[in-house]
C-alpha cells in the first residue's frame, strides 16, 4: 500500500494499452474517435447490465447472502452477454460509417479499414473495461491500509492488475476476431468469442484461488493473440520478415 | 481591500482562511466595491453569454446568414466573384464549406465536399477534445487534492440566494429550483443587456467590461487558487515572491488574451481561466442547485440558439450585418490565421460566428506587418496547406466551464473515480455527436445540450447503479 504498489500495479494494468494507444492510435484523429466511441459503447453495456442487476437486487431479500451472491454471478454473465451484444452493435455502426466514408471518397477507399477499426474498437472496449475495474483499486492502494486483514489474500493488488491486463488484451483480440467473423459471416467465430468471454468471466469466479484463474486466463490470452494475428492477415512469412528485418 | 470587497459584495463571511495570505486592509470604498461587484456580475454573465454566443458561433454554418453564400445554391454563382474575404469566410465556416478546394476544382461535387467535411471533421473534433480534456484534468486534479474547493461553507453567491437545507428533501428541491430560476434570469437579463449594448454600438463599454472580467479572473481568482494550493501542500511563501508571480501571470495573461501572444500560451491561459471559473462554480453553488442549473442552462442554450427571437441569435445577426467580430477575448481557438489579410473592419466576421480560424481579433487589432508577411507567405502555400491552416476551430469558454463543472462535481461528490471517468467519456461523446449533427444538418446548433445531457445521465446512473455493481465485483474479484 505505497507508491511502489500504486505505480507497479498501474503500469502492469495499463502499460501495454497505453503503449498501444501512443504508438498506434494517438496520431490519427479518426482512430481516437473510434476508440472513445468504443469505450462509450462498453460503458452503455455496463450501465444496462448494472440496471438489471440493481433491479434484481432490490427485488430480492437482501439478507440472504447466497442469493445475493447468486444474483451477482448472474449479473456477471448477463453483463458479458450484453457486452458482446454491444460489440456487435458497434460493429454495425462502424460498418455504416465506413460505407458512408467509402461512398463519398473519390479514391475508392475509406480512410480506415474494417480491420483497423476492429482493432481500435477492441482496444476501446479493453481500455474502458480495464479502467473501470482498476482505477478505484489503484486509488485505494495509495492510501493507508493492510491488505487482507480479514483473512483475504495479500496478493489482491497484483492479481487485480494482472487480470486487468489480461482482460484488456483479450478485449482487443476479441474485437479483431469478432469483426472478422462478422465480415465473413462466420457465426461459429462469434459464438467462440462469446463462449471464451463467458469462460474467462467464469474463471474469474474462482478468485481468490488465483492458481485456478490467472494461468488459464493467460493461456487463453495467448491463444487469442495468435488467433487474432492470423485472422487479421498475419502469417508466418510476415513474422519471419519482421524478425529478419526485411519489412 | 480585497478582503473587505469580497465580504461585502459576495455576502460572505470570511471563512477560516487563516493567516497567510490575507492581511488587514483599509476598508473598501463604495465605488471600488461596486466596480468589483459589477465585474463579477459581468464576468458571470460574460462567460455564459460568450458561451451562448459562441455556441451559436461555434456551430457550423448558419444557413440564414445573409453574407455567406449557401454552399449548395450559390457557389457556382459566387465563385467568379469570390474575393479573398468571401473565400475566407466560406472557408472559415469550418467543417462544412471548403472554400479554397472549391476554387481549385471548378465544379466540386457534393461528395468531395462531404468527404472533406468528414476528414477535417475528425481533426477538428480532436482539436477540441484536447483542450476540453486538459481543462477537466486540471479541475479534477484540483478537486481531488485541494480540499478547499470541496469544503462546504456558508458562503454563497448572490445568484443562488436560497440555502439548501440538507434535512428536508422537498424543501431542498424547491430551493434548488428557485436558485436555478434566479441564476437563469440573471443570465438572460445580462445577455439582453449585452445585446442592447451591442446594438447601440457601445463598444468601449463592452470592451471595458471584458477587460475587467478577465482582470478579475487572472489576478484575484488565481491568487485565491495559489493560496489554497500552498496551504494544501504546506508551502511557505512570502508576499514579495507571491506578488511577483501573480503579477507576471496576470499581466502576461491579459496581453495574451486581449492582444497578441503565442498561440499555445493563449490557449493555455484560456484553459486555465476556464478551470478557475469552473472551480469557483463548484465551490459556491449548492449541491442540488448545481445539477439543476446545469440542466437548465443546457435547455436555455437550446432555446436561445434555436428560437428565432433568442437574444443570441439577434446578437449574431447584428454582428453579421455589421461584419464585425464579437468579443474576441473569450473564445478558445485552436489555430492561428495569418491570412486574414484584410486590415479593415469589414473583415469577414461572420468568421467569428462559427468554428473557424481566429486571428480575426488579432488581425483587427492591427497586426499589419503580420498580415503583409502572411499575405506573401500565404501565396506560396498550396491550397491544401491553406485549407489545413484555415481549419482551426473555436469553442466558447462557457462550454469549457460547464463541462468542467459537471466533471468536477462528479469528482467532488463520493470520491468514486468510475463516475468521473464515465462523465468524462459521456461529455466527449456528446461533443463528438454535436459536431456530427452539425455536419449533417448544416444548421447552427448549441454545444451544451447533448454533452450535458449525456453527462448528467451518466453521472446519476453510474453513481447509483454501476457503483454498487462494480464495488461488489471488486470485493469478490469477479471480472466481467
Amino acid at each position: 500500500m505505497t507508491l511502489a504498489v500504486f505505480f507497479g500495479c498501474a503500469f502492469i494494468a495499463f502499460g501495454p494499452s497505453f503503449a498501444l494507444f501512443v504508438f498506434t492510435i494517438a496520431k490519427d484523429p479518426l482512430r481516437v474517435i473510434i476508440l472513445i466511441a468504443g469505450a462509450f459503447f462498453w460503458l452503455l453495456s455496463l450501465l444496462l447490465s448494472s440496471l438489471v442487476w440493481f433491479i434484481a437486487i432490490k427485488a430480492s431479500n437482501s439478507q440472504d447472502l447466497s442469493l445475493q451472491r447468486g444474483l451477482l454471478i448472474f449479473g456477471v454473465f448477463f453483463s458479458v452477454l450484453l457486452q458482446e451484444v454491444f460489440r456487435f452493435a458497434y460493429y454495425r455502426l462502424l460498418r455504416k460509417a465506413n460505407e458512408g466514408l467509402a461512398a463519398i471518397s473519390d479514391d475508392d477507399g475509406s480512410a480506415i479499414s474494417v480491420r483497423q477499426m476492429a482493432y481500435v474498437a477492441g482496444l476501446g472496449f479493453g481500455i474502458m473495461s480495464g479502467a473501470f475495474s482498476m482505477i478505484n483499486i489503484l486509488s485505494d492502494s495509495l492510501g493507508p491500509g493492510t491488505v487482507g486483514i480479514f483473512g483475504d489474500s495479500q496478493y489482491y493488488f497484483i492479481t487485480a492488475a494482472l487480470m486487468t491486463l489480461a482482460l484488456t488484451l483479450l478485449h482487443t483480440f476479441w474485437g479483431v476476431v469478432f469483426f472478422e467473423g462478422c465480415e465473413k459471416s462466420r457465426w461459429w467465430v462469434i459464438a467462440a468469442v462469446v463462449g471464451l468471454h463467458l469462460l474467462v468471466a467464469g474463471l474469474s469466479l474462482l478468485n481468490p484461488l488465483y492458481e485456478g484463474s490467472l494461468p488459464p486466463v493467460y493461456v487463453i490470452t495467448l491463444l487469442m493473440g495468435v488467433w487474432a494475428f492470423f485472422s487479421s492477415g498475419g502469417s508466418l512469412q510476415s513474422l519471419n520478415a519482421l524478425c529478419t528485418c526485411k519489412i | 481591500m480585497i478582503r473587505a470587497l469580497r465580504s461585502d459584495y459576495f455576502c460572505l463571511a470570511e471563512s477560516k482562511r487563516a493567516c497567510g495570505l490575507v492581511t488587514s486592509r483599509a476598508p473598501a470604498s463604495r465605488g471600488a466595491l461596486w466596480a468589483f461587484g459589477f465585474c463579477h456580475l459581468l464576468l458571470m454573465n460574460t462567460s455564459d453569454s460568450e458561451e451562448d454566443s459562441y455556441n451559436e458561433r461555434s456551430a457550423l454554418v448558419q444557413s440564414e446568414s445573409p453574407t455567406i453564400p449557401s454552399y449548395n445554391q450559390d457557389h457556382d454563382m459566387s465563385l467568379p466573384q469570390e474575393t479573398d474575404t468571401k473565400r475566407r469566410r466560406t472557408v472559415s465556416s469550418g467543417l462544412v464549406e471548403p472554400g479554397p478546394v472549391e476554387r481549385e476544382q471548378a465544379s466540386t461535387p457534393d461528395g468531395e465536399e462531404e468527404e472533406l467535411t468528414l476528414k477535417y471533421g475528425a481533426k477538428h473534433v480532436i482539436m477540441l477534445f484536447i483542450p476540453v480534456t486538459l481543462c477537466m484534468v486540471v479541475v479534477v486534479a484540483t478537486i481531488k487534492s485541494v480540499s478547499f474547493y470541496t469544503e462546504k461553507s456558508s458562503q454563497r453567491l448572490i445568484y443562488t440566494p436560497f440555502e439548501e437545507d440538507p434535512n428536508s428533501v422537498g424543501q431542498r428541491l424547491l430551493y434548488s429550483l428557485l436558485n436555478t430560476i434566479v441564476m437563469i434570469s440573471v443570465i438572460v437579463f445580462m445577455t439582453i443587456i449585452l445585446v442592447v449594448l451591442y446594438k447601440y454600438r457601445c463598444y468601449k463599454f463592452i470592451h471595458g467590461w471584458l477587460i475587467l472580467s478577465s482582470l478579475m479572473l487572472l489576478f484575484w481568482f488565481s491568487f485565491m487558487y495559489l493560496g489554497e494550493v500552498f496551504k494544501t501542500y504546506n508551502v511557505a511563501m512570502d508576499y514579495p515572491t507571491l506578488v511577483m508571480i501573480i503579477w507576471n501571470f496576470g499581466v502576461v495573461g491579459m496581453i495574451c488574451i486581449h492582444w497578441k501572444g503565442p498561440l499555445r500560451l493563449q490557449q493555455a491561459y484560456l484553459i486555465v481561466i476556464s478551470a478557475l471559473m469552473a472551480l469557483i462554480f463548484i465551490k459556491y453553488l449548492p449541491e442540488w442547485s448545481a445539477w439543476v442549473i446545469l440542466g437548465a442552462i443546457s435547455i436555455y442554450d437550446l432555446i436561445a440558439v434555436l428560437c428565432p427571437k433568442g437574444p443570441l441569435r439577434m446578437l449574431v445577426e447584428t454582428a453579421q450585418e455589421r461584419n464585425e467580430p464579437i468579443f474576441p477575448a473569450l473564445i478558445y481557438s485552436s489555430a492561428m490565421v495569418w491570412m486574414v489579410g484584410m486590415a479593415d473592419s469589414s473583415n469577414p466576421d461572420s468568421t467569428d460566428e462559427r468554428r473557424r480560424n481566429e486571428g480575426g481579433a488579432r488581425a483587427q487589432e492591427g497586426v499589419e506587418s503580420e498580415d503583409d508577411a502572411a499575405q506573401g507567405g500565404r501565396r506560396r502555400y498550396s491550397a491544401e496547406e491553406e485549407l489545413e491552416e484555415d481549419r482551426g476551430v473555436k469553442l466558447g469558454l462557457g462550454d469549457f466551464i460547464f463541462y468542467s463543472v459537471l466533471v468536477g462535481k462528479a469528482a467532488a461528490t463520493g470520491g468514486d473515480w468510475n463516475t468521473t471517468l464515465a462523465c468524462f467519456v459521456a461529455i466527449l461523446i456528446g461533443l463528438c455527436l454535436t459536431l456530427l449533427l452539425l455536419a449533417i444538418f448544416k444548421k447552427a446548433l448549441p454545444a451544451l445540450p447533448i454533452s450535458i445531457t449525456f453527462g448528467l445521465v451518466f453521472y446519476f446512473s453510474t453513481d447509483n447503479l454501476v457503483r454498487p455493481f462494480m464495488d461488489s465485483l471488486a470485493a469478490h474479484q469477479y471480472y466481467i
